[in-house]
């Protein structure tokens, strides 16, 4: 019933047409020499949506950072659509666990800001910015300001703002991961319903396994640090019918104990 | 401020204490201390008079003259030696001293450069606030969000839109805690220069009432220049209270 597939790939040229991304032997130490990655190559299926997940400070987030281009590597390169690239791109659109709103700017503004960066004029990066409010719920709420909202809403704007440019990678640092269990799930629920609408490849950060098997076609394990590709794991769960349904679902919970029994092994 | 457990009005106090400034004038103990009715009798015959005027103009063109030069490199020095490494160790120790340093020892020389006029007291204006500015500016800058500038690289701004659309804002709260102590440094400077110079403005006033013992205009002039400090102040500090959500989200 589980799919899983080998992390190494079998000496294929780079370029398969289905992958969205390709990391090709990251590795990364941090000034002050901290190994935080080490040979980490891996695919990103066009299309999909793949977690990486991690005991924490495993090198989730510097791996994202590193295929967002905020970081640069130390070894190894990364390809987005087989070419490959040395910093951020209108391709990949970042989504921050702290939301990085800015304060002073009413969402409608901070939807629009990606847009605003590349010179967009007014009316029709506002325009674009008020689709997508509508598109994450927040109607109504064009005029509020950060500090208005609550952690929820305000992730729901971090996800318009990075739909709002139109980038076809989606990039996700533990998006949910500061916000209240119960508004968690509903995002979950609505990150999967926009993600039927809004066809992206999506990478998406979490250290929770449920999170992870509920939300994902494929599952990146990685080790602790420095962190390597540990397993993949496919949970092949059908969310097309029932949303709510695949949390009850047998293959849910038989691969969040698969998983549970990998990491275990990483933590001390 | 509280007494016996009941909060009194600062204007109440301030009246109590004014109170306790016009009996004390009113004994006659020293020429210095003229009773509080009578300072403001002669603040009133000063402020339509065309000296005062006159004073004014030239006093506010030199401040606002200074301050403005001050915000222009104060703000963007402090961005840079918070942002970038080596103008903040190469410039850091150098602001620090000048923020501490006695000044207005430095005046005469700039009397000697600039001459005896405008310039020179537009100058001592801006050696007196810009410092205390770029301190203030680089701290906001150094702590600003970085999550915000993440964001910012990552949609693709520009530097400069990084600085102007981003940095600027989220540095704001401590960049008008910059520009409100700049602002009292300010005032200080204008007045000191204009004495120390002694031939214009506010500084030719008070040169003039203490030298003839006009004790009344006197205090009038020292009462409207507080008052001016304690206004622009307070009008920085509603507008930080204004912004104070920016800090309540980072
Ligand atoms: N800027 C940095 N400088 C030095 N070490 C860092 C830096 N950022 C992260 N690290 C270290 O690298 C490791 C991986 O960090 P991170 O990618 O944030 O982990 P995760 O997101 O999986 O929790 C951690 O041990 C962390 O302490
Ligand atoms: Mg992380």
């Amino acid at each position: 019933m589980l799919n899983t597939v080998l992390s190494a790939r079998n000496g294929q040229a780079s370029g398969t047409p289905e992958a969205a991304v390709q990391v090709e032997g990251i590795g990364k130490r941090y000034p002050g020499g901290v190994e935080a990655l080490k040979d980490v190559t891996l695919d990103f299926p066009a299309g999909e949506l793949t977690t990486l997940l991690g005991p924490s400070g495993c090198g989730k987030t510097t791996l994202l950072k590193i295929i967002a281009g905020l970081l640069d590597p130390s070894k190894g390169q990364i390809r987005v659509k087989g070419k490959q690239v040395h910093g951020p791109g209108p391709d990949r659109a970042f989504v921050f666990q702290d939301f990085a709103l800015m304060p002073w700017a009413t969402v409608l503004r901070n939807v629009a800001f990606g847009l605003e960066l590349r010179g967009v004029a007014k009316a029709e990066r506002e325009a674009t910015a008020r689709k997508y409010i509508t598109e994450v719920g927040l109607t109504g709420f064009e005029q509020s300001y950060p500090h208005e909202l609550s952690g929820g809403m305000r992730q729901r704007v971090g996800v318009a703002r990075a739909l709002a440019v139109d980038a076809d990678i989606l990039l996700m640092d533990e998006p949910f991961a500061s916000i209240d269990e119960q508004t968690r799930r509903k995002l979950q629920e609505d990150l999967l319903q926009l993600l039927q609408i809004e066809k992206k490849t999506v990478i998406f950060v979490t250290h929770s396994i449920e999170e992870a098997v509920y939300v994902s076609d494929q599952i990146v394990l990685l080790s602790r640090r420095p962190g390597t590709v540990s397993r993949i794991i496919r949970p092949n769960l059908d969310h097309s019918t029932d949303l709510e349904a695949a949390r009850r679902d047998k293959a849910y919970l038989d691969c969040v104990d698969e998983i549970w029994q990998t990491l275990k092994q990483y933590l001390v | 401020m509280t007494v016996l457990g009941y909060r009194i009005p600062m204007m109440f106090s301030l009246l109590a204490w004014f109170v306790v400034w016009e009996i004390v004038g009113q004994l006659d103990l020293t020429i210095l201390i003229p009773p509080f009715s009578g300072v403001i009798a002669a603040g009133i015959t000063m402020l339509p008079s065309q000296k005062f005027h006159d004073a004014i103009t030239i006093t506010m063109t030199a401040f606002l003259a200074g301050m403005g030069l001050s915000l222009l490199v104060g703000i963007p020095l402090g961005i840079l030696m918070g942002r970038v490494k080596a103008i903040g160790q190469l410039m850091g120790m150098w602001v620090n001293i000048f923020e501490s340093s006695p000044l207005t020892a430095v005046i005469p020389v700039l009397m000697a450069l600039l001459g005896f006029g405008q310039a020179t007291i537009i100058t001592t204006v801006f050696l007196f606030s810009v410092w205390v500015i770029a301190l203030d500016v680089q701290v906001g800058a150094k702590h600003a969000n970085a999550s915000l500038l993440e964001m910012g690289r990552s949609f693709g701004a520009s530097r400069f839109a990084l600085y102007t659309k981003i940095l600027f804002f989220a540095a704001l709260p401590e960049i008008l805690a910059g520009v409100r102590l700049g602002l009292i440094r300010g005032v200080k400077g204008v007045v000191i220069g204009q004495l120390l110079v002694a031939i214009v403005g506010v500084g030719e006033l008070f040169e003039l009432y203490s030298r003839n013992f006009l004790m009344e205009e006197f205090w009038a002039l020292v009462i409207m220049v507080f008052a001016f400090a304690f206004a622009i102040s307070e009008t920085v500090a509603y507008v930080e209270r204004r912004i104070e959500y920016y800090a309540s989200t980072r």
